[in-house]
């Protein structure tokens, strides 16, 4: 068979089963309707025990909950038995792609292996049913394991202080930008400095992020090499700019080889420099941007430290920040308040307690921006990653950014004939593709293609990011990839820019083995059925939001 | 160890096809003036060594044998088959699904989760997940002042303290002025929000009051007459609710909430020292562009089956970018598949069992307590599943008991210092007859 040609396997409803998820299933219903529709009244899953005599007569004494608060009918939850609810999820699960199953080169994911030690660790119950306002004294292991895994980000990215507590990327980009404001303010000039600088690569969370710090967003436009215009950002620096948030290596895939330049810019101009670390991946060991001159960075422990993406979160999104910023940063911070810090990190790189050593948090913080999440964080994805540095440790760390790097490259130059290449210099994490030459010979788009994809069980790369590239198709292979799965991917890339100039209809029908076609997205937007609608007949939500119904929408 | 399956051959031949000598000369785009210097990470560990290490920090931890603690965060018990369906690599090792076609299974668990989350809230529509309670409470408040293009906000003394905190760092970004409605603290008081002092502090620049049912304190708002006040002063109201509390609790749509947060923890998430947990958000249909997040919706594929996508989409970041509704991109899909997951396993009547069993514990609790004359109800009025007690010397006492490894619940003069010498005691299903006897020996004991 042509790797070009769609595997033509088909199950009783008549789809295909290359899709990795369906592998094991062709005897399992591809349909499965909602857990709501298998319920019948008094199944049960779990059951629970019943209140003693003795507490019902004790709580008689009490005042009762009054009628007018109780809910008149209860919730109509689905009653099912456990097999059933199992059953159900796991027919779900075979309707998913993921990392387990097959490559998923999502670019700007680094949708690497997540290894299963990590999940091991994070469901000890020692760890896991750790309440995070248990006295300091019964925590003193979640808190030296969150004071350790910031000493191992500080090193890693040069920065000298590190908070934990925003829960993903974006809420670790608000937490940097409200920490620059917050150091404009101190020096008296929060007022005067109110834009922030984008380049026209950035990730869409960069410009929202600056409009919820109340900034106005001014964008920086690209070089034709794919780096920052030097001279445009010059133009634009000046008295009323807060920040420059720039994503390196870009998402472009592209180290910026101006960035001592940038940085300076930056500065002199009184401005604040935000690193977005989604990238940090190409660059461990190689590059550190707190040493580099920067002020501020996110880091995606989904991403560079493997902990899980979850069909979108949790993810875990720690802020790194120069020796200026670090009075903002969020309150509480673990600290080590008794016993010396270099014994303890010793003591903890050989395996060994420090009897001596004292963590607390410290919530005494003046000038801290406050809290940006309840307690202190997703702790659940802290445990993941510190065992995924310390599983790595020195030299796996670097091995994992020469590897992601070195997979970069070789798709890189293994596809560059195939597929337009805008911007054909070293690649880092990432390779950026253009549809553009099958779009305009042959009408056959990037989403076509990303859909011909998905019929050799393959994840397509993101697509029409960053928005600088035409038709962009942005392919990340990560470092856990096989030599042989990026032939694959090659092969397989090439058979449908092939297929694209012999038979273009046959790319614009995919996919075709997937649990369901291409869904109609339009008709989604237009008629939002969002949730589950009980009784015979779905019945349009009461205030439908009619596609009339735009930003400035009357409230209720 | 790295988790790189290549061989120095196979590094050889892809160096060779891109056509350089070394890995190193794929980094010279690195200007020498910014290549990173030494760092000092130890060497990598072996599974059965990083294993070592782990154990040692949770050997570290003492979880308390009895545990009377809450305060926004609730043990329950997490039943098995939660931990098997999230478990599963097929929905942990995705990610957001931007390919529907290959992501059916976590869009129609999404799907249900907004199902769940409406039924349980009484409300129109859910979004697909926030990052905690708290964050969900600050990104409701502003989706008020969006919709009614008002930019202050009123919130109940009575909303966990930490959720304030989050709701004024963020308010502070768009600079949004937040005023705190007091509640009656005193001794013998309702330990609520007074409806005409809510009313006062509402002027006609205020986007919604924020309350919270229960509220920190364990006591039962008037949540009505808090929302007719709101309404009145043509503000939002905007009802901070405990997950398992709504299978007893009237629904925030029946005392006409118009936005609903809460924290989806209790509901079969691990207490894990403060997250993962999942942000619940709910609202009216006619505010749905105005909601941050991801939804999902029900459509049909080219062939009609029935499918499930992303939609709305012109609210969120990647499309609308600095005009977008939140910045909000990853957010907390495997723990809405937790809260969904468990929702179904307990059904209807199993979440009504967790319910009342816990505010029987926690009425036994008062009421043990009382009946020993070792505490006293610090208000009057009802409680739901957690309840404020007066005890002389309590911090000292809360101190001693921890020594034991007995948790008698949260100190509150931490956040109010009028609340000296007052506890924090929650009880949930898993509160035994026996846990509430050592509470009350341990206390005696420290007399």
């Amino acid at each position: 068979m042509s790797v070009a040609e769609a595997p033509d396997r088909k199950d009783a409803s008549g789809r295909g089963s290359a899709f990795a998820g369906a592998a094991a299933g062709d005897q399992l219903s591809i349909v499965e309707p909602l857990i709501f529709e298998r319920s019948r009244a008094e199944r049960r899953g779990v059951r629970f025990p019943s209140a003693s005599d003795v507490a019902r007569a004790a709580a008689e004494s009490q005042p009762a909950l009054p009628a007018s608060a109780l809910r008149d009918a209860p919730a109509r939850l689905p009653e099912v038995s456990e097999l059933e609810l199992l059953r159900h999820y796991n027919r779900l699960a075979h309707l998913n792609h993921a990392i387990d199953l097959g490559f998923y080169p999502l670019g700007s994911c680094t949708m690497k292996y997540n290894p299963k030690v990590n999940e091991w660790s994070a469901r000890l119950p020692g760890l896991a049913d750790s309440h995070p306002l248990d006295p300091e004294g019964l925590s003193q292991g979640s808190l030296e394991l969150m004071w350790l895994l910031a000493e191992l980000l500080k090193e890693i990215s040069g920065f000298p202080a590190v908070s934990l507590q925003p829960a993903a990327g974006a809420h670790g980009e608000l937490t940097g930008m409200l920490m620059a404001r917050a150091f404009h303010r101190a020096n008296g000039e929060g007022d005067q400095r109110t834009k922030v600088l984008v380049p026209d690569s950035a990730h869409g969370t960069n410009p929202a992020t600056a409009t919820m710090v109340g900034y106005q967003t001014v964008t920086i436009r690209s070089n034709e090499r794919g780096g920052i215009d030097l001279e445009a950002l010059r133009d634009a620096l000046g008295p009323d700019v807060a920040a420059l948030m720039i994503t390196n290596p870009s998402t472009l895939g592209i180290f910026e080889d101006q960035i001592g330049e940038v940085v300076r810019a930056v500065k002199d101009a009184g401005a604040i420099a935000y690193m977005d670390g989604a990238n940090l991946n190409a660059i461990l060991g190689r590059f550190r941007p707190g040493e580099a001159g920067f002020d501020v960075m996110h880091f995606n422990l989904h991403k560079t430290f493997s902990t899980p993406h979850g069909g979108g979160g949790p993810g875990a999104g720690p802020v790194g920040v120069s020796e200026r910023l670090e009075p903002f940063l969020p309150s509480p911070m673990p600290r080590l308040v008794a016993g010396d810090a270099e014994t303890v990190r010793a003591n903890a790189w050989a395996g060994r307690s420090t009897p001596d050593a004292r963590f607390a948090l410290d919530a005494d913080r003046p000038r801290s921006i406050g809290k940006v999440r309840s307690c202190y964080g997703n702790f659940g994805m802290f445990v993941r990653a510190y065992t995924y540095i310390r599983s790595n440790g020195d030299a796996g760390l670097r091995t994992v950014s020469d590897d992601a790097v070195l997979a970069a490259n070789y798709l890189r130059v293994r596809l560059r004939d195939a597929y337009d290449l805008p911007y054909d210099r070293i690649s880092k994490h990432e390779v950026v593709f253009s549809g553009r030459r099958q779009k305009r010979e042959h009408g056959v788009t990037t989403l076509d293609i990303a859909k011909a994809i998905l019929d050799h069980g393959i994840h397509p790369p993101t697509i029409y990011f960053p928005l600088i590239v035409e038709e962009a198709l942005m392919v990340e292979p990560t470092e856990t990839e096989s030599l042989e799965t990026l032939d694959r991917f090659v092969e397989v890339m090439e058979g449908i820019a092939e297929l694209a100039s012999t038979d273009p209809a046959a790319v614009k029908r995919a996919p075709t083995t997937t649990p369901v076609g291409r869904l109609d997205e339009a008709a989604a937007a237009r008629r939002p059925d969002l949730r589950h609608q009980f009784g015979a007949a779905p019945q349009p939500p009461s205030g439908s939001a009619g596609p009339e119904a735009g930003p400035e929408a009357p409230t209720a | 160890m790295s988790y790189s399956p290549h061989t120095d051959a196979d590094r050889s031949r892809m160096l060779a096809a891109i056509g350089v000598a070394a890995i190193d000369d794929l980094f010279a785009d690195i200007p020498a003036a910014v290549r990173a210097g030494d760092w000092t990470v130890p060497d990598g560990l072996t599974e059965q060594e990083v294993r070592v290490e782990l154990a040692r920090l949770a050997g570290r931890n003492r979880i308390p044998e009895v545990s009377f603690l809450g305060a926004g965060v609730y043990r329950h018990l997490v039943p098995a088959v939660v931990g098997e369906v999230i478990g599963r690599p097929e929905f942990a090792t995705a990610y957001t699904p931007y390919q529907p076609e290959v992501s059916q299974g976590t869009l129609q668990s999404i799907y249900e989760f907004q199902s769940l989350i409406c039924e349980l809230t009484g409300m129109e529509v859910a979004t697909a997940s926030h990052y905690d309670g708290a964050t969900a409470t600050a990104e409701a408040a502003l989706m008020a002042c969006r919709l009614t293009r008002r930019h202050r906000v009123a919130v109940s003394a009575g909303v966990n303290p930490d959720y304030r905190r989050v709701l004024e760092t963020y308010c502070s970004g768009p600079g949004v002025e937040v005023v705190t409605v007091p509640i009656d603290l005193a001794e013998g008081g309702s330990g609520t929000t007074d409806p005409g002092r809510a009313a006062a502090a509402l002027g006609d620049d205020v986007a919604c009051l924020v309350a919270a049912q229960p509220n920190f304190y364990g006591q039962l708002e008037p949540m009505a007459d808090l929302a007719k006040a709101a309404h009145a002063a043509g503000a939002q109201f905007v009802a901070v609710v405990e997950p398992t509390s709504l299978a007893i609790l009237a629904p925030p749509g029946a005392y006409d909430a118009d936005i609903v947060a809460a924290e989806g923890q209790p509901l079969g998430i691990p207490t894990s020292f403060g997250g993962p947990y999942v942000g619940l958000m709910a609202a009216r249909m006619a505010s749905v562009r105005q909601m941050p997040g991801r939804l999902v919706g029900a459509t049909r594929d080219v062939e009609g089956r029935k499918g499930y996508v992303l939609t709305l989409q012109a609210r969120e970041q990647h499309i609308r970018r600095e005009r977008a509704a939140s910045n909000i991109c990853t957010n907390q899909a495997l723990m809405a598949l937790a809260a969904t997951t468990y929702l179904a396993a307990v059904g209807p009547n199993g979440l009504r069992e967790v319910a009342e069993l816990s505010t029987v514990q926690a009425r036994h609790t008062a009421s043990a307590l009382e009946a020993a004359g070792l505490a006293r109800r610090r208000f009057d009025g009802p409680y739901f599943a957690e309840v404020t007690v007066s005890v002389p010397d309590a911090a000292r006492r809360h101190a001693a008991l921890a020594e034991q490894g007995i948790v008698a619940g949260h100190l509150p003069e931490r956040d109010e210092p009028q609340l000296r010498d007052t506890l924090l005691l929650a009880a949930t299903e898993l509160t035994t007859d026996d846990d509430i006897a050592r509470l009350l020996d341990a206390l005696e004991a420290t007399r």
